[in-house]
């Protein structure tokens, strides 16, 4: 079994009130190629600067090599860090970039003295080991001869090969690249992403790589951590998480993917699109399931001997393949093909079972903790929200002045009562009319499904979620306010009883 | 009606006639006069007479020392004030920043009377008579009181222009915090000391309002001897102004000020 160089055990950072990264464990073989994946904001950056460092976890542990290095300081770390923005001193030439971790790295000699007794010493390299380690840093890089350059005058990839220069120069352990080629030109990038694959094979160290790039992500990882809201997705090797996305996140964030709503009809079998097909995956019967299917695992055929039979929308050349929009039914599905169709052709679809991915919904139902509040309303989410809270109590009704009363003629106030608030997935609309409903809030994700897109609102305040379908087209980060009908709102009572 | 055209040539005008009145030609006369004695005609009397004049000359040290412990005195206060506000997190450190900027906004010769009167009653306490008679230490005091914010300033916009992710690679590549404050701080912010300096140490120099009112008029340093001097002798007066200009030219090119190019001292990438 590979060793376990870095471990995160339930590391939790929080700023303030704000979570950043929740509970989170996962660890890194010694000589791996990891990538640590995920949209801006998933918290992917703070924790390489937890283990470099920078940021100290809130609670949790990270080892090294079984040791907690969790409070320890950056210097004190068997790890160098490759940052975003470079971060070289503009004071100093390349050379003396390079050489500035050398300089503060002490090394014990051996030495015999006149009697041939051996003693220890520590002692800062010579000039002539630092100049060599320099230039060897260099070669590796490929910038031999830019020593007396100052590194104003590089250009950003020269920079860019400096700034790894100056880490690996140190011989870390562990080599940390946060996002190190986003500010390249496409065409740098795959070639810089072609060299740090062969620099990690040469130099055998581990390499933890950050980055928002799926492409570069499959492209260059042994192991890919996808994060997504402070909170690892799935973890697995690029073509296991490409091929097994664990998640609609997950298969929506890497690749392509058509993403439906289907049903359980049966052992191995799945109802979408208005068809029952064969699958692999094993689910209960009835079950309602979220349905993945990679658009170059949909084959085009004859209309005869085909599953799915639709109308083509669109067609796009893309390069290797073309990109093939289908009209089935109500659904639109995306096929990528070598082979190219007419735009409103009609033409058959087959999928094959190994290429539907059934997985568990992330949401079936939005559930809060809310509180009823005077006028027989209910606050939850930020918002208040007119409900019907005759439903708490069956056969009760609202008097005139606006008790309820109970069909025993009991008179109750409810203000103040803990409820729990359900509400379903079809019930929520939204509007951008800020006063138009109870709450508001961002939309923080948009996943389209075939027939609609899967839209979730977080308010601002206790950044509370509402996941909803929707027929209508949104962006993402649009500023909405939440609608619920009064009768959609389901009310049940917390344990605690009410005090009558 | 015509409106009438500026050319930027045109808009120099103002400032180029400011320029020749109240700068060019009053250096020709202090050029004139130093090197000419009371029938105008040349000489070069007043030149051997300032070098071998021990009161002038000493002057002219004393007046280097007094500013240069100023300007030492005021950087080392200056310097951690400026790091630690440039480094911080904290939402209102334009408070702070303000605070310290603030006395600029009273008069200085206000400032510096209230100064002189807090140093009287304090000196009035058994203890600490002896500064009655401190007058180095007291006109120091006060140069480094009326400086401070001229020293800071700089100080806190330079330091503020580096970037936090530097210090990260520093620490990452095992530096210790010395380490890093001698090999990035200290190079990094040397546009700011050097502004900085140069802003506190020329008018320490010749502010010769602080030493009078707070050195009981028992230390001159050079803009007081100056200010002397026109009273009663221009040529001598005009002498010891341009053996001053000569100075400040020094060391300003010492400091490199010159240069004009910040990339030279390392602040740009």
């Amino acid at each position: 079994m590979a060793e376990h160089i870095i471990e995160l055990q339930n590391v939790t950072k929080a700023y303030g009130d704000n979570i950043v990264i929740e509970d989170m464990s996962f660890y890194v073989n010694k000589g791996e190629f990891i990538t640590f994946l995920g949209p801006s904001g998933c918290g992917k950056t703070t924790t390489l600067r937890m283990i470099a460092g920078f940021d100290l976890p809130t609670s949790g542990k990270i080892l090294f090599k079984g040791q907690d290095i969790s409070q320890l300081p950056p210097n004190k770390r068997p790890v160098n860090t490759v940052f975003q923005r470079y971060a070289l001193f503009p004071h100093l030439n390349v050379f003396e970039n390079i050489a500035y971790g050398l300089r503060c790295k002490k090394v014990v000699n051996e030495y015999e003295n006149d009697k041939g007794e051996r003693y220890s010493r520590k002692e800062k390299l010579t000039k002539k080991e630092i100049a060599e380690k320099v230039k060897k840093a260099l070669e590796i890089v490929d910038l031999e001869g830019f020593e007396k350059r100052s590194v104003a005058t590089l250009s950003g990839g020269q920079q860019q090969r400096v700034a790894i220069a100056r880490a690996i120069v140190n011989e870390p352990e562990i080599l940390l690249l946060d996002e190190p080629l986003g500010a390249l030109d496409l065409k740098m990038r795959k070639e810089m992403q072609i060299e740090l694959k062969a620099m990690h094979k040469r130099l055998g160290i581990t390499f933890i790589y950050v980055t928002h790039d799926q492409e570069e992500a499959l492209t260059m990882s042994d192991t890919i951590i996808v994060m997504s809201d402070g909170v690892v997705q799935q973890i697995g090797t690029p073509k296991g998480i490409y091929d097994e996305p664990a998640n609609t996140f997950v298969a929506d964030f890497i690749g392509e993917s058509n993403i439906m709503s289907g049903t359980v009809t049966g052992e191995k079998k799945v109802k979408f699109c208005g068809k029952t097909f064969d699958c692999l995956d094993e689910f209960e019967k009835n079950e309602i399931v979220d349905v993945v299917v990679r658009p170059e695992d949909i084959h085009m055929c004859a209309p005869e001997e085909s599953q799915l039979k639709g109308k083509v929308l669109s067609v796009v050349f893309k390069g290797i393949h073309y990109e093939i929009t289908v009209k089935v039914g109500k659904y639109e599905l995306v096929v990528q093909s070598t082979e190219s169709r007419k735009e409103g052709e009609h033409i058959g679809l087959n999928i094959s079972p190994d290429g539907i991915h059934l997985m568990k919904p992330k949401y079936t139902t939005n559930v809060f903790d809310g509180v009823i509040t005077k006028h027989n309303t209910v606050k939850f989410a930020d918002g208040e929200f007119e409900c019907d809270v005759t439903q708490l109590y069956p056969g009760s009704y609202i008097d005139e002045e606006e008790y309820l009363v109970l069909p025993s003629g009991e008179k109750l106030d409810l203000t103040d009562t803990e409820v729990t608030v359900e509400v379903g997935l079809g019930d929520i609309t939204i509007s951008d009319d800020e006063e138009a409903g109870g709450t508001t809030g961002h939309i923080i994700s948009i996943i389209y499904k075939g027939d609609h897109y899967r839209l979730i609102v977080r308010t601002d305040e206790s950044e509370e979620d509402f996941v909803f379908s929707t027929e209508d087209l949104w962006n993402e980060n649009d500023y909405v306010s939440v609608i619920i009908p009064k009768e959609k709102i389901k009310l049940a009572l917390k344990a605690v009883e009410v005090k009558k | 009606m015509k409106i009438p055209r500026f050319s930027r040539k045109t808009l120099c005008i103002p400032y180029g006639v400011f320029l020749l009145f109240f700068v060019i030609i009053p250096m020709l006369f202090i050029l004139f006069y130093a090197f000419t004695d009371k029938q105008m005609h040349f000489s070069f009397s007043n030149f051997v007479q300032f070098f071998s004049d021990p009161t002038k000359f000493s002057t002219i040290i004393y007046s280097l020392v007094i500013a240069l412990v100023t300007t030492v005195v005021t950087l080392l206060i200056a310097y951690p004030v400026a790091y630690i506000l440039a480094r911080s997190k904290l939402k209102k450190k334009f408070v702070i920043l303000m605070l310290f900027v603030l006395p600029m906004w009273i008069n200085f010769v206000l400032r510096i009377n209230a100064l002189r009167e807090l140093f009287n009653l304090i000196s009035q306490a058994k203890p600490l008579e002896g500064l009655a008679n401190a007058n180095y230490f007291k006109t120091v005091f006060g140069m480094v009181y009326d400086f401070l914010p001229f020293m800071i300033l700089p100080l806190y916009t330079t330091m503020l222009k580096i970037d936090n992710s530097l210090y990260e690679a520093s620490a990452d590549l095992g530096a210790n915090g010395f380490t890093t404050f001698t090999r990035v701080t200290l190079p990094l912010s040397m546009p700011g000391i050097m502004s900085g300096v140069t802003m506190v140490f020329l008018p320490s120099m010749t502010n010769y309002v602080v030493s009078d009112m707070l050195g009981n008029a028992k230390v001159t340093i050079i803009g007081k001897f100056i200010y002397e001097y026109f009273g009663t002798n221009w040529h001598m007066g005009s002498m010891i102004a341009l053996v001053l200009l000569i100075v400040v030219f020094l060391s300003t090119w010492l400091t490199g000020g010159f240069k004009g190019d910040e990339t030279v001292r390392g602040t740009n990438l």
